[in-house]
This record gives structure tokens, sequence and C-alpha cells, in this order.
């Protein structure tokens, strides 16, 4: 049996996850859904604000107790607030039609902790952005680069809402990631009869129109009605004027294919991708 | 470690970090200088060690938001050094500190830590906050009445106003009111100020190379001193580590910050500074005032450099007293004072570690000895322990011509004795078994001592049989026992 791995954290891209994670589950035959809270540590942000320096008759005892103290009573609440979150994901994936799912919440970040539960999961859907959605706009959400990297497996990134996907286009540069996309998309139930664009951005040259007909041939062979483009431009631009115009529901791209020294110097295509394109992407490593 | 989680380890928290930081190098500075002055070398020597050890550390320690500087435990053991082969022999002695903790570092020497029982840990932070308070009596000598006056200002003043407010740091306040009340009496000229203790540091840190003979001799004066320094260094500071581990509910990597400190020390020890390593009072008011990151650390670190460079000349018109003050409480704030409490409840044993290791360090002056003491006397204790768990049953067959003897429990050389004694050679008897099955033998003395009684019996001519040797002691027997070889016959001890 399937399994997608669902990550919430509350936040005002929950329902989209969970919308998002029911789709998928309802595409690949019933697949379960696991939706995981994390519950962040909760001692990077000091509490108390004694700014005295001095230090009385055991203070190091008093301390103690006095953080502890205070970070249980925080950890209540989180731990409140985290039950309410699985409730509303229970509820909402009733209402979205998944009958199979389980909720759980642990302690740790989602970006330390990821690997850990992936492994077992077939698919994993995370929001876009986080928690701080609002004040962090045009930063992605400080868990989505760590978590894909991390992860082996299929990444859909949630949009904001959820819309019904007729069509996917496949951000395709022949890279080892984009011809794992095609080959996982023709041997797997996710996306079938979806009308699928193969779109290259850039000069092209005979090794990449070999690969480009060699995923049409493998997408079509797989029953997927296939549309070739090419495009010149930056890709990053281009793939949004094609998203904008196409009607095209879902982007599926390689994800971080370059160095990490590249990505420093000239910036990660994909985070800029996921940041500025207004639907869903599915992401592989 | 990814380059992620460094980034959050400095700027996670930096509002807070910085005001702690201010907080902490207020803290820093009394014992920087108190401390220079009690090693013999001018307040500058401390100051800038202070500054560089807080600064590196900050980058290259394996427990982000703990301070680390020049210390008092250190300094007492540099007192021979300095007053004997003079500052030149300082600054390699740090150097070489350095590299002597790098090594430990790298051959993860900080796992040792977990032979540190709890009460020696106790033991040392108790006999640090009274090396810390003792430090501080020589400068009462000849000041007279008014030195105890100002210092029992200060005190009030430390621990009187976080009953007001805890918003402004009250060492601070003591420092400022107490130099006000100095200067404005002319108080000055009876009382002992920090410009009367040498020279304060007037630029920033230079490079410099050690002004020695790089020869075996150097070593040899250097190398005593550095190892015990190295040792003090990281025993603190992994028991720092330690706190604020707890404090912050958070993991720190021992390791790390074995060659963190070791690498601090050297660029200490090239900018002519002395040889320190964490504190734990100091880490307590950085964790207290909200501090986290390294970039608490840091900024303590460079907040003192400005103090002392910017201000320099107010600085040198702070009256010991008010820095005697801040250190009083210091130690106060390092005594374990439920130790004393404990002392009726904990058992004897522990209660005699602790008190042994404060004895040992304090009449030496050397927290390594105390330690050592600690973890040796910890040892035998629990060794003696482990050994009464030995027990030995027996029972006569029906035929009442063979005897079954039981063994159980842990069998080692503080246990072999009770194992011979166990077992009755008067007795007349075919055959004897003994049945190890629930024993574990663990080193030689152990195998001797069954090889003695198997052939103790076979000269009474009883035979004997072992059962249920478990393989971890049978393949000890293997290498070493005598009794299932041919010939056997007991040696003479």
């Amino acid at each position: 049996m399937a399994k997608i791995l669902a990550c919430t954290d509350g936040s005002i891209y929950a329902t989209s996850v969970y919308e998002h994670a029911a789709w998928a589950s309802k595409k690949m035959g019933g697949a379960s859904v696991h939706v995981l809270h994390m519950l962040n540590p909760h001692h990077e942000e000091p509490l108390t604000s004694d700014f005295s320096g001095s230090l009385g008759f055991g203070a190091r005892t008093a301390l103690l107790e006095e953080l502890v103290e205070l970070e249980a009573v925080n950890a209540r609440v989180a731990q409140k607030r985290g039950q309410a979150i699985l409730d509303d994901a229970e509820l909402k994936l009733k209402q979205f039609g998944v009958t199979d799912f389980v909720t759980n919440q642990k302690h740790g970040k989602l970006s330390e902790e990821i690997e850990e539960y992936e492994r077992s999961a077939d698919l994993v859907v995370i929001g876009k952005r986080g928690n701080n959605a609002n004040f962090e706009t045009g930063h992605l959400g400080s868990n989505l680069e760590r978590v894909i990297r991390s992860c082996q497996h299929p990444v859909l990134v949630a949009s904001r809402a959820f819309a019904s996907m007729q069509s996917f286009v496949i951000a395709f540069d022949g890279g080892a990631s984009s011809q794992k996309a095609v080959e996982y998309i023709a041997a797997h139930p996710l996306l079938q009869s979806m009308r699928c664009y193969l779109l290259h951005v850039g000069q092209g040259n005979s090794e990449l129109e070999s690969a480009l007909a060699k995923a049409e041939s493998t997408l079509t062979e797989a029953g997927f009605e296939v549309a070739i483009e090419h495009r010149s431009g930056e890709p990053e631009e281009v793939i949004n004027k094609v998203v904008e115009d196409g009607k095209i529901d879902l982007l599926v791209m390689g994800a971080y294919g370059h160095s990490k020294i590249r990505r420093l110097i000239v910036g990660s295509t994909t985070s800029a991708m996921i940041r500025t394109v207004q639907i869903p992407v599915l992401l592989f490593r | 470690m990814t380059d992620t989680k460094y980034f959050q380890e400095w700027f996670s928290n930096p509002r807070r970090d910085i005001i702690a930081g201010t907080v902490v190098a207020l803290a820093l500075i009394p014992e920087a200088i108190a401390f220079s002055i009690i090693a013999g070398v001018d307040p500058k020597v401390g100051l800038y060690a202070s500054f560089c050890i807080a600064v590196v550390i900050a980058f290259v320690g394996g427990r982000p938001g703990m301070i680390s500087a020049a210390t008092g435990a250190m300094a007492v053991l540099l007192v021979g050094l300095v007053r004997d082969h003079g500052l030149e022999y300082l600054l390699p002695a740090t150097i070489l500190t350095g590299i002597l903790q790098i090594i430990a570092g790298a051959l993860k020497l900080g796992n040792l830590m977990r032979f540190v029982s709890r009460s020696v840990v106790t033991g040392f932070v108790n006999a640090l906050a009274i090396i810390i308070f003792m430090a501080q009596l020589p400068q009462f000598h000849d000041q007279g009445l008014l030195m105890y006056g100002m210092v029992a200002a200060g005190l009030g003043i430390i621990y009187g106003l976080p009953r007001v407010t805890t918003a402004v740091p009250s060492p601070l306040v003591c420092i400022i009111v107490l130099t006000a009340v100095s200067m404005s009496l002319g108080l000055d000229s009876t009382l002992n100020t920090v410009g009367d203790m040498g020279s304060l540091p007037s630029t920033l840190p230079i490079f410099l190379m050690p002004d020695v003979p790089l020869n075996l001799e150097t070593l040899q004066i250097i190398l005593p001193y550095a190892v015990s320094l190295a040792i003090v260094g990281l025993l603190e500071s992994l028991m720092t580590s330690t706190i604020v581990d707890d404090f912050t509910d958070t993991e720190s990597n021992k390791n790390l910050e074995c060659t963190g400190q070791g690498i601090s020390n050297i660029v200490a020890g090239f900018f002519g500074g002395m040889a320190g390593c964490a504190m734990i009072g100091q880490s307590v008011i950085n964790v207290q005032s909200g501090g986290r990151g390294r970039l608490s650390t840091f900024a303590a670190g460079v907040i003192l450099l400005i103090l002392i460079v910017v201000m320099g000349d107010l600085v040198s018109q702070i009256p010991m007293a008010a820095l005697v003050a801040v250190m009083i409480m210091v130690s106060i704030g390092t005594f374990s004072w439920s130790s004393i409490k404990n002392l009726k409840v904990h058992h004897l044993t522990s209660s005699i570690v602790m008190i042994v290791t404060v004895l040992t360090t304090v009449l030496t002056h050397n927290l390594a000895k105390g330690v050592g003491a600690g973890v040796l006397l910890s040892s035998l204790f629990f060794a003696y322990k482990v050994s009464r768990l030995l027990k030995i049953d027996s029972e006569l067959e029906v035929s009442k011509t063979a005897r079954t003897y039981k063994v159980s429990g842990q069998l080692f050389f503080v246990s072999a004795s009770t194992f011979a004694e166990a077992f009755d050679f008067r007795e007349v008897l075919e055959s004897v078994t003994i049945d190890v099955s629930e024993a574990h033998f663990w080193d030689l003395s152990a195998i001797n001592a069954l090889d003695r009684v198997v052939l103790k019996f076979r000269r009474e001519g009883t035979e004997v049989n072992i059962v249920g040797m478990n393989e971890a002691s049978q393949t000890l027997v293997l290498q070493v026992g005598k009794y299932d070889k041919e010939g056997a016959e007991l040696e003479s001890h």
C-alpha cells in the first residue's frame, strides 16, 4: 500500500496540503495519508527577561527550575495546539474523502527529522510556506529547501489553495533528476490521464533532442498525450509565463540539480521557481 | 554539522544574544583583572585573553551560548610559572595548552567525562567557588575598614537591586556607583583601584611571537604547567557545557568543544593573553539574561574589548572593592549550596568523594588534582560496592559426599578474596560442583581465585566440576586458567 506523508504546521497552507494529499491519495489508488506535525523545539527563544546579571545563592538550580517551569507551560500549550491541528487535519481529510489516514505529532524540527519519516513514504506533501507565511513573503518556508534536499522520494509542494488538476508541465533540462521525473510519471498512476507538456528552456543540442525524444516516447507509451515546447530565455521567467498562459495546473521539475557552490553564486532555480510560480510543484531529486 | 545549523546557532536569537553578551562582558572584566593580578601579570594579559578566547570560541566551540574567557581556575595554576620564569613563558605555555587540548579533542577524550561522577562535579564546582572567593581575600590586605565597607555596599547593590528591577545589570550599577563614590570622595588615594594593579590595554591586541628560546629546556619548563592547564580547562569547559546543555535542553558537541578550547587558547597565546576556559558563573549569567547563541559569546568578547579600550581611563578608576564584590557574587553563584544540605541526605560515599575533591583542590590550588582524587576515590567506592554483589550458597547432596556451590555476582580483583574464603576445604567430599552460571569473571584475579579453589579441592581428593560459565568468562579462563590444564599445580603466591 502506497503511503503519502503530509507535513503540516497548522498554517494557512495546511488545508491545501490536506487537499493535495487527498488528491494524490485518490490518484494513487487510495494510498494512506500520514499527517505529521512537528512540535518545534521551544527553547530557541529564551523566555526570561532577567538582565540583572546577578547570581544569588543556588543560582544554577533556581535558573534551571525557572526555565523548566516556563518551558513546560509553553510546551503544554504547543501540544494542545498541535492536537487541535491534527484534529482539524482528520476532519479535513474525511471531508476530502480520505478514509485511510494516520495523524502523528513529534518533537523536533521537520528539516532535521524528515529523512526518518520520509524513508517509508512514497510521496511527501508539504506547504509552500510555513507558519511565518505572511511576514516571510519572498522567502521560502524556512523548512522547505532543507526538506526537499533531504527527501529521496518525490515532493509535492502545495500552493496556497487547491485547484483541480488537468494538465502538467515538465521543466525538462535533460538532467538526471528530470529524467527521473519522466520515468516516475510514466510508471506511476499519480499523474495518469492528465495532459502533459514537455518544456525545454534555452539552447538545444543534439544530446538534448534525443533525451527529449526519449522522454516523449516513454510518456506516450505510458498513455500520456504529450506536447513538446522549446523556449528561449531565463528558465524562471519562461516557466512562469508558460504556466500563466497555458492553463497549466502543475509544474514538475528536478530539484537542486546544481552544486552548492553554484547555488551560492547564481542562486537556485528550484527555490526561485517554487517561490514565484502560483501552482503546485512536484519535485524530483 | 550543516551550514544551516551553524547559521542558526549564530543568528537564531540576535537581540537577546547581544543584550546578554553585554551583561556578561561586565562580569568578565572583574574576573580577567582580578585573576591577572593573582597570576602576577598585568590586567591587560587577562583582558586580551578574555577577548581572544570569547571571540574565537564563538566560532569554533561546540556549545553555543557558553562563555569562555580568562578564568580563575586557570590563573591559579599560572602563579608558579610567572613567578619563577616570567611572563615570556606564560605565552608559550598557553599555546602548548591549546595544542594539547586540540589533541585531546582529536582523540575524543571528551568521552572520558563519563568517568567524572556527579559528586566529583559538585566538588569541582564548590572548589572553584572557594578558589574564586579566596582569591579575593588578599585584596582586603592593608586596606582597612573602608574596603570592607565598600565591598559590603557593592554586594548590597548587587543583591538588592534585582529586587527592584531586573532590567539593568546590577554588577554594572555596583561598579558605577562605587567608582563615582570613590572618585568624588577622593577615596582612590587610600583604596586600590584597577589602575594601581598594572597596565590596561590601550590598543587592540597585536600578534606577537613568544620571546623564548624554542628548545627542550623551555618545553621542560612549560609542559607540566600546560598539562595541568589543558586538563583543568577541558574539565571546567565540559562541565560547564553540561550545565548549559541542561539549561537550554539542547545537545552540545563535547569533542568539538575540546578542539575549540584549544584553538582559542592558541590564538590567545599569540595575542599576548593567558590560557582560559569556560566559566560556570558567567555562562549562568548569559543564559539567565537570555543568551543562547554563538553571538552572545562573541558579543561578550567584543563589548569587553570596546569597554576597556574606549573607556580605559574610567576603568582604571574603578576601585578594586567593586570588582571584589562582583567576584564574591560569582563565587556565591557558582557554589552549589544545595550540596551542603544534601550531605545529610546523600550516601556517605558520595559526600566523601565530594569533600575530598574540594579539599584536594583547595590545598593544591589545582582543580586537576582535585578531580583526579575524586575520580580515583569514586572508582574505588564503586569497585567495593560492586564486589559486594557476590553471593555464594551451597547445598549438600543427600549422599553427603557431594556439595554444590552456587556462585552469583561479579568476580574481580576486589571480590576475589571473598570468593576464595567462601569454600570449606575441610569438609570431606568426593565431588564438588561449582555453579557459576550467575557469575561473571572479569579479570585475572578472579580466574586465579577460581584456580586456587579448584586446585585446593583436588589436593584434598575432591573432584571438581564447574558448570555454567558464560562465554566471556570462558574465554578468559581458556587464556589464563590452570585448573583444566594438565599437571596443574598450585603456584605459590
